[in-house]
């Protein structure tokens, strides 16, 4: 039998399924998970105090008012919560099957008569599976279909690499006109859906788990696409981080700070087009930046960045996030603490990153 | 042009159809002399077919491109977009001699059609395999916001092979998207060779009838028998999809190029292209199984 390429940390503790994807938030998880415990069915997932998953419910508010919206999905209803959507809409609610490419055709052909689609499967099977659907049906004629993928990264932990979505950011930002969102929590995925009825051409938003831990205590009122917001201020180090990461790097930004590094966390919610202003300002006011991101270091966030900054004065810059390999087989909460990527590990890494820079 | 604006179904005369499949041919051989290449066959096989529907069929007005309520035609064979074009400019979506360009730098018309571009292109296509996908979506929209258009849809027999035609099958039957119709251009020829060497596509109707469509076979040369499918489409109450195997034969009505591999991408130059004008000039001729070449 072949040899495991990494050898996966034990979990902490003995958790439950909750806890397990739980993986990127802080010390608060065990806790939470203790307290709902007992409300687990085994059946399948409870509502009670986990954040809500809030996709249906919200795209169903967003019709209520909003006639020309429409759901699809291909055989996940229950995973994302578009039967939310279903049960308050069901005349314009579309399950597919699973065909996650004729979905997005399908999405982009309901888009040209008037409709706004939006088309709900797993990351992997989103702009993995269909980039030439996203890229030709959806993106090429400007069609508004809005690609949801979730359970992005590898929030599937041991349902392994056909499970993950370690590419799709990539894939997303190369497609010319494919706007690209990637949703930090439930209140953030809300600001992001209502901003997402009127703007124009096709988007890939991105989820985690779609239960993620809470960066944004309410909706932020001021989120616009395309423009960063600052969750932390600092300038000893700018985190610039997306998604799933938020809490974990707020979390890290909180250790440095009690090793007196102040921290700069920038949520880079959008992809495409990148707020390439709040990078150029990150870069003159910090003395280094680093990027934070569940996805391959090779073209998503970091490379997006970078991209900006090759055009800047030099600092200090470095990639976090998965190295170019496929991730071993192991619980969410295990694989973010191997790659160093929940708040302990990003601390770490930070903390090593400004001394080889010479900056503490 | 001879389409009354706005209804479904048109009184047109045999010889005025004839003659704008005549019409279809020239225009392709004239835009692909300006490009120096063109799917010369792929068009002619489709040419009685473009005619019967645009101008004897659709429900229409290129006065107004965009009304929410006309027959949405998605030409999943993309690459016989030079014979589509001529027509458009014809029924009056713009003027003809914005074709005197075509596919030169900044010219809206491309080999493959761009539905941003070009008034009357209902969507941009030639990725093979989308289409019905696309015409799939267009259905469902008209039963969201209660129309009654219809979504035609025509693909080519070798797309046939692309798996998502098949997912796109599926869904219009279970959805009893009884408003499309997909026509089936079976020319013989995909780019390799027969289709039944390179990939078996047959039995395309019954395939498709297995999958939950009404299916009909005809002559796809024939204006009796293209009118006739399409007058006989969606019987009410049926609640299944429609769809018309066109027989036709790739390149018909240049002799040379009548199911011949060497012609799908060409350029006719010279003498050539005379030739072939005068050909086509002369009408379709009849032919004898016998005296169709392959390849």
């Amino acid at each position: 039998m072949a040899k495991q390429r990494a050898k996966p940390r034990k979990p902490e503790s003995n958790q439950g399924q909750d806890a397990i994807f739980r993986g990127t938030s802080g010390g608060d998880a065990k806790l939470k998970d203790e307290a709902f415990k007992d409300q687990r069915s085994v059946r399948g997932t409870p509502n009670a105090a986990l954040p809500a998953f809030v996709l249906g419910e919200e795209l169903a508010d967003l019709a209520d008012r909003d006639p020309r919206i429409v759901v699809l999905t291909a055989d996940l209803a229950n995973a994302n919560r578009t039967n939310d959507f279903r049960a308050r809409h069901p005349d314009r609610f579309f399950n597919l099957g699973i065909a996650e490419k004729n979905m997005m055709t399908i999405a982009a052909g309901m888009a040209s008569c008037g409709m706004i689609a939006y088309a709900a499967t797993f990351s992997s099977f989103c702009v993995i599976l269909g980039a030439e659907q996203a890229k030709t049906d959806c993106a090429y004629p400007a069609m508004k279909v809005r690609l949801v993928g979730h359970h992005s990264g590898m929030s599937m932990g041991f349902y392994g690499t056909s499970h993950h979505a370690l590419e799709d950011l990539a894939i997303a930002r190369t497609i010319a006109d494919m706007t690209v969102v990637y949703a930090t929590d439930a209140n953030h995925l809300r600001a992001i859906l209502r901003a997402s009825t009127d703007h124009p051409g096709a988007m890939y938003i991105r989820l985690g788990r779609g239960r993620d831990p809470q960066v944004y205590a309410e909706m932020p009122r001021d989120f616009r696409i395309g423009k960063a917001a600052t969750l932390r201020k600092g300038r000893d180090l700018a985190l610039i981080a997306c998604g799933s990461m938020l809490r974990a790097t707020l979390d890290a930004a909180d250790l440095l700070s009690k090793q007196g590094i102040e921290a700069r966390v920038i949520d880079m919610h959008t992809i495409k087009p990148l707020d390439a202003a709040a990078i150029c300002k990150a870069a003159r006011e910090t003395a280094a930046i680093m990027t934070i991101e569940e996805h391959n270091i090779t073209g998503g966030l970091g490379s997006a960045v970078m991209e900006v900054l090759v055009g800047e004065e030099r600092l200090p810059f470095q990639r976090h996030g998965i190295p170019d390999e496929f991730v071993p087989v192991g619980p969410p909460a295990a694989l973010y603490a191997h790659y160093k990527l929940d708040a302990a590990g990003i601390a770490r890494k930070a903390k090593s990153f400004l001394a080889a820079a010479g900056r503490v | 042009m001879n389409v009354v604006a706005g209804k479904r179904g048109h009184n047109v005369s045999r010889a005025h159809l004839t003659d704008r499949a005549m019409f279809v041919r020239l225009e392709t051989l004239r835009l692909a002399r300006i490009c120096g290449a063109g799917h010369y066959s792929s068009t002619f096989s489709a040419a009685e077919l473009f005619a019967a529907l645009y101008y004897a069929h659709l429900k229409l007005d290129p006065k107004d491109p965009a009304w929410p309520d006309r027959d949405r035609f998605v030409l999943s064979k993309g690459h016989a977009a030079i014979g589509l074009y001529p027509i458009l400019a014809d029924l009056g979506y713009y003027p003809p001699s914005e074709l005197d360009n075509f596919t030169r730098l900044g010219s809206p018309f491309g080999d493959h059609p761009n539905m941003k571009n070009i008034p009357g292109i209902d969507f941009s296509s030639g990725s093979l395999g989308h289409g019905l996908s696309v015409a799939v979506g267009m259905a469902l929209a008209a039963r969201v916001q209660k129309r009654s258009f219809r979504v035609y849809c025509m693909l080519g027999d070798g797309e046939l092979a692309e798996g998502q035609i098949w997912e796109a099958a599926m869904a219009a039957s279970h959805y009893k998207l009884q408003g499309l119709v997909a026509i089936v251009d079976r020319n013989q020829l995909c780019i390799d060779g027969q289709t039944e060497a390179v990939m078996g596509v047959e039995p395309i109707h019954e395939r498709f009838a297995a999958f939950g469509w009404d299916t009909q076979r005809i002559d796809g040369h024939d204006f009796d028998a293209i009118l006739g499918a399409l007058g006989k489409l969606a019987p009410a109450g049926t609640g299944r999809p429609q769809l018309i195997v066109a027989d036709s034969i790739k390149g018909r009505g240049v002799k040379r190029m009548e199911l011949s591999l060497q012609w799908h991408v060409a350029n006719l130059a010279g003498e050539d292209y005379d030739d072939a004008a005068a050909e086509i000039r002369a009408g379709l001729q009849p032919r004898a199984a016998s005296e169709i070449k392959n390849g």
